[in-house]
């Protein structure tokens, strides 16, 4: 066969039923990406004969004699599409991994397409930007500062420094290698939701050609960990083991195939005969703790850091302040209701996975898509007992994490086959296994009572949260905890109480989530802060204003913490409300709906600490090159969070440079130092802190080199456009490199942040909406985000994170909804019944931004990731209530869902 | 995704050399769904795309639609002006979940052959009075209604081997007035509720109701109803068990919606605003 792929002939022969996106990629066009590999998300979009299709539903053989342009050849000779360049321009990606697809799809609309791009697009997801940003790039806008002067580029728009590699799908993935000799794994996974693991028959599995080995939990070590990462290992439970003799639910991993291909691999799954004792399964979490109910991990004890495993409770915490019902009995006012939040998955467009071997100097290296490389190579390890030195794990671009990569699905399983086989390995799991088989967000339930006095003072505030961690305890305690700390810290009242389970069931185990814990309690809080001034007649405006910290109050939550270390290193949620409620109250055009449509308006506010407690540590460190440039080193991981641009802010503006001076290097263990990693919205304000102290101290040195040679006082001395200066005198950087060299210590230094003290940041959102009472449909007219991150590194980035955070919350409060079967099953493990917002789906929204300096985070700023998502199921759920007069207490507010109470109440 | 099962695709180019259908064969259209999902139990894919049938021809009498037109081959075709019931084909299209860059290859027999309640060219060609002609296995022709052609979800009236040659669409049809809704839980969403009206000449209507119900289901009318008759008619015609339910709508909000875009279709082709 003969295939004309960018504009280069090949003869490859595809096999019977491989589809083109595989084949492009064996053939090195690594800009073809796999989000879905089922024809939804448009990732692997490419063109064949200049019409763009989705590669991965194109049998290969059907694209002899055709031409194929992939994101690679897009710009033909002269290297850059206008569309590559519009992109570029709007910085219209994130994390980058669907931009390859959507460029082909949008540089391929026609003008009818381009007027109704909800339409158009409704092929191609990203899960990161909420689109503005891409439909900027269609419409030719340009968010990009084009020139900063030296020394300035902190708080300025620049662009990203991979977006040239990203729009020409130049940037590599974690799949993005090519290895020679690579081996391939596939995982069986457990068809039960709980069953004891008899015996596993290998033997016809092993004589599949190609097969290398089976792995089971006769391979695996024994040693017990948690999935989870955190700097501290105590945060998680000891209730998992890499392969295990007993499957608690359906996708646990049960056998690992390493074989030639992925083919020979699954077909040796398939012939791996496993006999099951099949064991009585938990799958509501209303039962975990009733007595008699299945327990899931019998053997453990609280040693295993499990509350009490025999009631199923991986975690638990009481506390209560003051007297709360003797409060709520003299109240003016009371609330109480029940919510529900339900389970929704990440849906990084990347899937997990990775490459491993082990390189001539016997160092395990593991390629992986991880946000917490650092504490991976930790984990790998302990279970295999190596030496520290003798593990590598690293990443270069990750397509979305979103909290599913502060987990451990694939390393062990890739570091184990590579050892075992002693050859390059591979594991790349499906979207089926992302939904099945890594985590999900924490399904919880939250019971709410709360109380006020007849001026709108809060008297009582009260939580009863059920979480359901699952099968296993992966950040059930810490996401517990977390839901039940800043949602009700950030009000002042006399009297408190939590109660919290998170129990253990036979289902997907739920995990970090983008807000981790703290969206499924708001929605309750928040709602109860909606009906109490609802009842005394107060705006939910005010009553906020009323009831909200202010500095120098006590940021409390029930039982007490053991950290002391948050403070009001700014504060800016009075500034925040105003912003909103002045953008709500704004003139704009006229919905002209009919009748039919209901129309309110929500708000809702969230505060968070700008670290996770007891310790989240980042090194970096900064060396002056030949050239008057730096090489910066951070451990940090880039997944679209914009860090990696913001670094190279912090130390041009720091070292009197600009950003094209400054080459970054990230996570990589190999560089050396730690860090604990990319989650808790850790990338500026820990990592970041590193990056500034490390530039301060350089310049530092800087200064006191040229002190030290014109024999001048150190303060006379200021760094200013790539050199020092004293008074008239001036040393550029590359005379400066040049002294280092001469004297036989070049100049480099290193910085550190522990993670505390800590600050705390907010997010206040708006809504007004229109609910269609005979449908069920609803309209989002308006959408306004006031943030409060400080000083802002970068606008445009965290416009976009802002946008992103928002869009993300819509798509779980409003359409995604993982659905698990009375017997465990996840019976909707795809995008196309697991709706992701798309264009169509996702409004606009204000962004502003609060006027704040923080004393702690570096150069003012604060973190500003997840957040943005906390307060928007909350602030929707409220619109709702204003519009309909209806509470609905349990997201996704779907029209199905919205119908029956609003058909009871209008007919 | 990569079907790593697959050992062999057959291209034959007539019916005669069409091969024996043995367990593990599938026919292979536009693959847009077969390439969607493992499909493990299959050995060889016959494709058709060698056999070279028209998309579309028109003669006197119908507009027929091959198997394995694509579904922007058949939005693309150029009407003539007394079809009436044209704009039927853009809005048939634009219910597809899947956007414009599946329609190049996804293919009308092909989402026939799904049987999905939300399959839109059921709903076009059912509307329609399409009649489908099936390649039956062992030789010879059958023809059915494309209404009668599926009965349940992902259900319908081949058997194995049997291979759908194409959908004959009445002209007279075609001329008729037709009123379009549609309904899901998104703005592009999947269909929950997609309802087609037909009026004809004689006064007589035609009401098709799809991707709420498990099937399509034909309601005629001698005249056009009033709107009690017309609800009457759904309630008795459309049994609860009929309304699907899945991920993409629940029962109850089906049924009202389709009690409510009846309506708004009874009231359009009167030409009085819904009551």
């Amino acid at each position: 066969m003969s295939f004309e792929i960018n504009g280069k002939p090949f003869s490859q022969e595809p096999r019977a039923g491989q589809c083109l996106r595989t084949f492009l990629r064996e053939l090195g066009h690594f800009g073809v990406k796999k989000g879905c590999d089922a024809g939804d998300c448009g990732a692997c979009t490419v063109l064949i004969d200049g019409e763009p299709v989705h590669s991965c539903l194109i049998p290969a053989f059907r694209a002899e004699g055709r031409t194929v342009t992939t994101i690679e050849g897009l710009g033909g000779d002269h290297g850059t599409h206008p569309m590559q360049q519009a992109f570029l321009d709007a910085q219209g990606f994130q994390c980058g991994f669907c931009t390859a697809g959507m460029i082909l799809t949008c540089a391929s609309l026609n003008q009818a397409q381009r007027t109704d791009l909800g339409t158009a697009l409704k092929g191609n997801i990203c899960r990161c930007t909420g689109y503005r940003a891409i439909e900027d790039a269609i419409l030719g806008k340009n968010n990009v500062e084009e020139s900063v002067e030296p020394g300035a580029a902190f708080g300025r728009s620049l662009p990203a420094p991979a977006g040239p590699d990203v729009v020409r799908g130049k940037a590599r993935y974690t799949f993005d290698a090519a290895i020679d000799g690579l081996l391939h794994i596939k995982l069986l996974r457990s068809p039960h939701a709980h069953a004891r693991i008899v015996a596993i028959d290998s033997s016809d599995a092993l004589s599949v050609p190609g097969v290398h080995a089976v792995l089971t939990h006769e391979d695996a070590p024994s040693l017990l960990i948690s999935t989870a990462r955190h700097e501290k290992d105590w945060m998680d439970p000891e209730d998992t083991r890499i392969l295990d003799d007993v499957v608690r639910f359906i996708g646990q991993k049960v056998a690992a195939v390493v074989a030639d291909s992925e083919a020979a691999a699954e077909e040796a799954c398939r012939r791996l005969k496993v006999d099951y004792e099949i064991l009585p399964a938990l799958i509501d979490p209303e039962n975990a703790m009733a007595p008699g109910a299945p327990v899931l991990h019998p053997d453990r004890t609280p040693a295993n850091r499990i509350a009490d495993p025999q009631r199923n409770l991986a975690a638990e915490t009481h506390g209560e302040y003051g007297d709360v019902a003797a409060a709520l009995a003299t109240s003016a006012v009371t609330y109480e209701a029940t919510f529900h939040s339900h389970r929704v998955q990440h849906a990084a467009l990347e899937t997990h996975g990775g490459l491993a071997w082990l390189d001539e100097a016997g160092v395990l290296n593991v390629r992986t898509s991880t946000q917490v490389p650092f504490l991976t190579r930790r984990a790998l390890s302990d279970i295999f007992q190596l030496p520290m030195d003798k593990v590598r794990v690293f990443c270069e671009r990750v397509g979305g994490g979103f909290g599913g990569k502060q987990e451990m699905f694939v390393e062990d399983i890739l570091a184990l086959a590579a050892l075992r086989t002693g050859r390059p390995v591979k594991l790349e799991l499906t979207r089926e296994e992302q939904f099945i088989a890594t985590s999900t967000r924490h399904p919880m339930r939250v019971h709410i009572r709360a109380g006020a006095d007849a001026d709108g003072k809060l008297t009582a505030l009260q939580l009863d949260v059920l979480s359901n961690t699952g099968a296993y305890g992966n950040h059930a305690g810490p996401v517990m905890f977390h839901s039940l700390s800043e949602s009700i810290a950030v009000y002042n009242c006399p009297n408190k109480r939590v109660d919290g389970y998170a129990v253990y069931t036979n289902t997907v185990p739920s995990g970090a989530f983008r807000g981790y814990g703290l969206p499924q309690t708001l929605i309750a809080v928040e709602a109860a802060i909606d009906e109490l001034a609802k009842q005394l007649g107060i705006s939910p405006y005010d009553m906020r204003r009323l009831n909200i910290v202010k500095p120098g109050d006590p940021m409390l939550s029930p039982p007490p913490s053991e950290f002391h270390d948050v403070l009001y290193g700014s504060y800016g949620l009075d500034q925040c409300l105003d912003l909103v409620e002045r953008a709500m109250q704004a003139d704009g055009p006229q919905p002209g709906l009919s009748p039919e449509w209901l129309i309110g308006d929500g708000v809702a506010l969230t505060m968070i600490d700008t670290v996770p407690p007891a310790g989240h540590i980042a090194d970096a460190m900064i060396a002056l090159n030949r050239d008057g440039g730096f090489d910066l080193t951070v451990g940090t991981a880039e997944f679209g969070n914009g860090t990696s641009t913001v670094h190279r802010q912090i130390a041009a503006t720091t070292l009197a440079t600009t950003v094209d001076r400054i080459r970054l290097r990230q996570s990589d263990t190999a560089h050396g130092g730690h860090d604990t990693g990319a989650y808790g919205s850790a990338g500026t304000f820990v990592a970041g802190k590193a990056t500034h102290a490390a530039a301060m101290q350089l310049a530092a040195d800087l200064k006191a080199a040229a002190a030290d040679a014109w024999l001048c006082n150190t303060e006379s001395c200021t760094l200013d456009d790539e050199a020092v200066v004293s008074g008239v005198r001036r040393m550029s950087f590359v005379e400066l490199a040049k002294l280092g060299r001469e004297r036989g210590q070049p100049f480099a230094s290193t910085g550190n942040s522990g993670g505390t003290p800590r600050s705390v940041g907010f997010n206040v959102q708006g809504f007004r909406v229109a609910v269609n009472k005979g449908t069920g449909e609803l309209k989002i007219l308006r959408s306004v985000q006031a943030a409060d991150a400080g000083i802002v590194a970068n606008p445009m980035q965290c416009r976009g994170q802002v946008e992103g955070g928002v869009a993300q919350a819509l798509g779980a409060a409003l359409y995604e909804e993982m659905v698990i079967d009375a017997t465990g099953r996840v019976t909707n493990p795809k995008f196309r019944d697991y709706h992701l917002p798309s264009f169509a789906d996702v409004p606009h929204t204000e962004v502003l931004f609060a006027e704040t300096s923080d004393t702690i985070g570096p150069l003012g700023a604060k973190s500003m990731s997840e957040s943005p998502y906390n307060p928007v199921a909350a602030a929707l759920g409220n619109a709702i209530a204003d519009a309909t007069g209806i509470r609905f207490t349990a997201p996704p507010f779907k029209p199905d869902r919205l119908f029956p109470a609003l058909h009871d109440k209008f007919g | 995704m990569d079907l790593n099962t697959i050992t062999t695709v057959a291209h034959p180019q007539t019916r005669a050399q069409l091969p024996a259908w043995t367990a593990g064969d599938a026919w292979l259209a536009g693959g847009t769904w077969l390439f969607s999902e493992p499909q493990v139990h299959l050995k060889r894919l016959i494709d058709l795309t060698d056999l070279k049938w028209p998309a579309l021809t028109i003669t006197d009498s119908h507009l027929s639609v091959a198997a394995t037109c694509t579904v922007a081959q058949l939005d693309g075709l150029a009407c003539p002006p007394d079809w009436l019931a044209a704009p039927l084909i853009g809005q048939c299209c634009r219910a597809f979940l899947a956007s414009f860059k599946i329609w190049k290859t996804a293919t009308v027999g092909g989402n026939l052959c799904m049987s999905l309640p939300a399959g839109p060219m059921i709903s076009l060609t059912a509307a329609l009075d399409g009649v489908c002609t099936i390649w039956k296995a062992g030789g010879g022709e059958q023809t059915i209604p494309v209404v009668d052609f599926v009965t349940g979800n992902q259900r319908n009236r081949l058997t194995q081997g049997d291979l759908i040659r194409q959908i004959d669409i009445p002209i007279a049809a075609l001329k008729r007035r037709t009123a379009f809704r549609q309904i899901s839980l998104a703005p592009v969403g999947r269909s929950a509720a997609l309802l087609i009206g037909s009026f004809d000449s004689d006064g007589t209507l035609a009401l098709t109701v799809t991707a709420s119900t498990v099937r399509p289901i034909r309601l005629s009318f001698s005249k056009v109803p009033d709107a009690g008759t017309l609800r009457d008619a759904i309630a008795q015609q459309i049994t609860d068990d009929l309304y699907h339910t899945d991920i993409h709508g629940k029962p109850f909000w089906r049924k009202h919606m389709t009690l409510r875009l009846a309506e708004e279709i009874r009231s359009e082709l009167l030409g009085a605003p819904p009551t």
